[in-house]
């Protein structure tokens, strides 16, 4: 029981505070809960805290609009929150998409899908910068939030707070992308908010730790990454991830039978020392 | 057969350059960010072009709505008669973006408007709905009221007043109309006249209305006014008379404009076929 705790700990940790905000915002529509309300586009946490999902306001920012006082104090809460967590907490610990890319990766490893296409992804995890300087450019010449009106975040999470309509198409079109067309597809390559956050991410604290001394080479954590490029380092060197792609979902710790890996506090002193 | 293949793999091509294969790649990269880009812009430019939207009181103007809102949800939220829905992907309007439908459920205009001062980003703007400091919900502009005489039951003679009557502001968006029923020669018309001043486009009206399909409805301001323009003037109007400033100047040339006038009327006036 112990072992099974051990392995799973931060998977458990990340369903229940995915599915529990889920739930808080569900419960503010429905029931009229005001602990979180709205959605991860934008919402207001106690009825007080506003908080804005920075990547729509930097495309009305492009598109034209004018930024309301609010709008900017709940980007800048989520900023901070993120500059100091890392950005991409946000994909796997709060972004609901996650779960059902989880399930497609998880089905694709049993199913051993890789071994009939073959190692070689045909495409680039760049793609996703790309697309976010795509989302801008269109954003600024038709005045539009180009990505907000395609996004399967908030409309699958706008769909489960109120009400999904055809959402559920896009959630099974992630999937099934995700499960037969491209590994990592969605969050590892198409995904422009886990690009904006990636570039977010780059310089948070919180990061995961490899200790080479204990490594031994089985390259679990590699199998079950979803970015296994931000782990480079495995077995070669003891260095944090420094990837702003790394997610902190804690995945690669808890598969690690030899405590070759963990979290950390970035340490600015450490980093100057091994010239990162 | 089998002999002759390794014949023709002995013509193996060069490999590419790292120059070719760079410009090739970023060739591959803008060519695909073109495509991806026109796709995306055409989507996006298809569903946002929804002009028959009923928007929550205070909203700006429809094209800087859309860049605006953020799609939170929070004036939802705030409604306390669920007026207010959420596009759904199937809805056919723009994805998360607020709008209602009053047959179902119309605004009821609260006084202190609740989900306009929640919203973030302005896209509700408070300003738009406050006269002297308080908010004020009687002029607010969601839409206006539109009879079709042709269904309205009140215009075949039949007594109703059931729009007149809902009207949140009774006697000044609607007025009832007098007129005299020349069919009978002894009964009343008791015509329903919206006053687009006045109407704030919340619906109940259109929910009131008896017919099997409303016969009084809102629309968008802009898809249900016209506009007459600067050459029609009010000319007993002083203060109509002030738009002639704006008017400038139109010369419509065709081939009779080259002739005078008097030599275009003597012409036997074939050139007019």
């Amino acid at each position: 029981m112990a072992t099974l705790w051990n392995s799973y700990r931060y998977l458990v940790l990340r369903r229940v505070t995915q599915i529990g905000l889920l739930v808080l915002y569900f419960g503010a529509n429905a029931w009229g809960w005001t602990i979180l309300m709205g959605n991860l586009s934008s919402s207001r946490f106690l009825d007080f805290v506003p908080m804005s999902d920075p990547y729509a306001a930097l495309q009305m920012l492009v598109a034209g609009a004018v930024l309301a006082t609010d709008l900017l104090i709940g980007v800048a809460v989520v900023t901070v929150f993120y500059l100091l967590i890392g950005g991409r907490a946000f994909c796997s610990w709060v972004c609901p998409i996650n779960m059902i890319t989880d399930a497609a990766n998880f089905l694709r490893r049993k199913l051993e899908i890789d071994r009939i296409q073959g190692s070689k992804q045909p495409a680039s995890r760049n793609m996703r910068y790309w697309i976010l300087a795509l989302s801008l450019i269109i954003s600024a010449i038709m005045g539009l939030t180009a990505f907000e009106f395609i996004s399967p975040i908030s409309m699958v999470h706008r769909g489960i707070v109120f009400g999904l309509g055809f959402g559920w198409a896009a959630m099974l079109i992630i999937f099934l992308f995700d499960l037969f067309v491209l590994k990592n597809g969605w969050c590892g390559h198409v995904c422009p908010l886990g690009g904006f956050y990636s570039l977010l991410g780059k310089f948070s604290l919180i990061r995961v730790q490899h200790y080479e001394e204990n490594c031994t080479l089985c390259m679990k954590c590699k199998t079950v990454c979803p970015e296994h490029q931000v782990l480079h380092m495995i077995g070669k060197k003891s260095l944090p991830v420094l990837s702003g792609e790394c997610s902190n979902c804690a995945r690669c710790i808890e598969v690690c039978d030899d405590d070759a890996l963990g979290f950390s506090i970035r340490n600015l002193a450490e980093n100057k020392k091994t010239g990162e | 057969m089998s002999e002759n293949r390794p014949e023709i793999k002995k013509k193996k091509r060069e490999p590419l350059s790292d120059r070719r294969k760079f410009i090739l790649n970023m060739a591959r990269g803008v060519g695909l960010v073109t495509m991806g880009g026109f796709v995306w812009s055409a989507y996006v430019d298809e569903v946002t072009a929804s002009t028959l939207l009923l928007r929550p009181p205070g909203a700006i103007k429809e094209k800087d709505f859309l860049k605006t809102c953020i799609k939170c949800g929070l004036c939802a939220l705030a409604c306390p008669y669920d007026t207010l829905l959420l596009a759904k992907p199937g809805d056919n309007k723009p994805l998360g973006t607020p709008y209602f439908i009053p047959r179902d459920i119309p605004c009821y205009m609260c006084p202190d408007i609740p989900c306009v001062p929640v919203c973030p980003t302005g896209a509700l703007d408070e300003t738009s709905v406050t006269t002297d400091g308080v908010l004020d919900i009687n002029i607010a502009d969601m839409g206006l009221a539109i009879v079709d005489d042709e269904s309205c039951i009140a215009f075949w003679g039949i007594q109703c007043d059931a729009c007149y009557r809902a009207c949140p502001l009774l006697g000044e968006a609607i007025t009832i109309e007098y007129e005299k029923n020349a069919r009978t020669g002894k009964h009343a018309f008791m015509k329903p006249i919206v006053h687009s001043d006045a109407c704030t486009g919340c619906g109940l009206c259109e929910r009131a209305c008896v017919t099997e399909k409303p016969a009084i409805f809102v629309l968008p301001r802009e898809t249900a006014m016209g506009k007459a323009g600067d050459y029609y003037i009010k000319g007993w109007d002083k203060e109509d008379e002030k738009r002639l400033e704006n008017a400038g100047e139109i010369k419509t040339t065709t081939e009779i404009s080259k002739q005078s006038a008097m030599d275009s009327l003597n012409s036997g006036m074939e050139d007019l076929y």
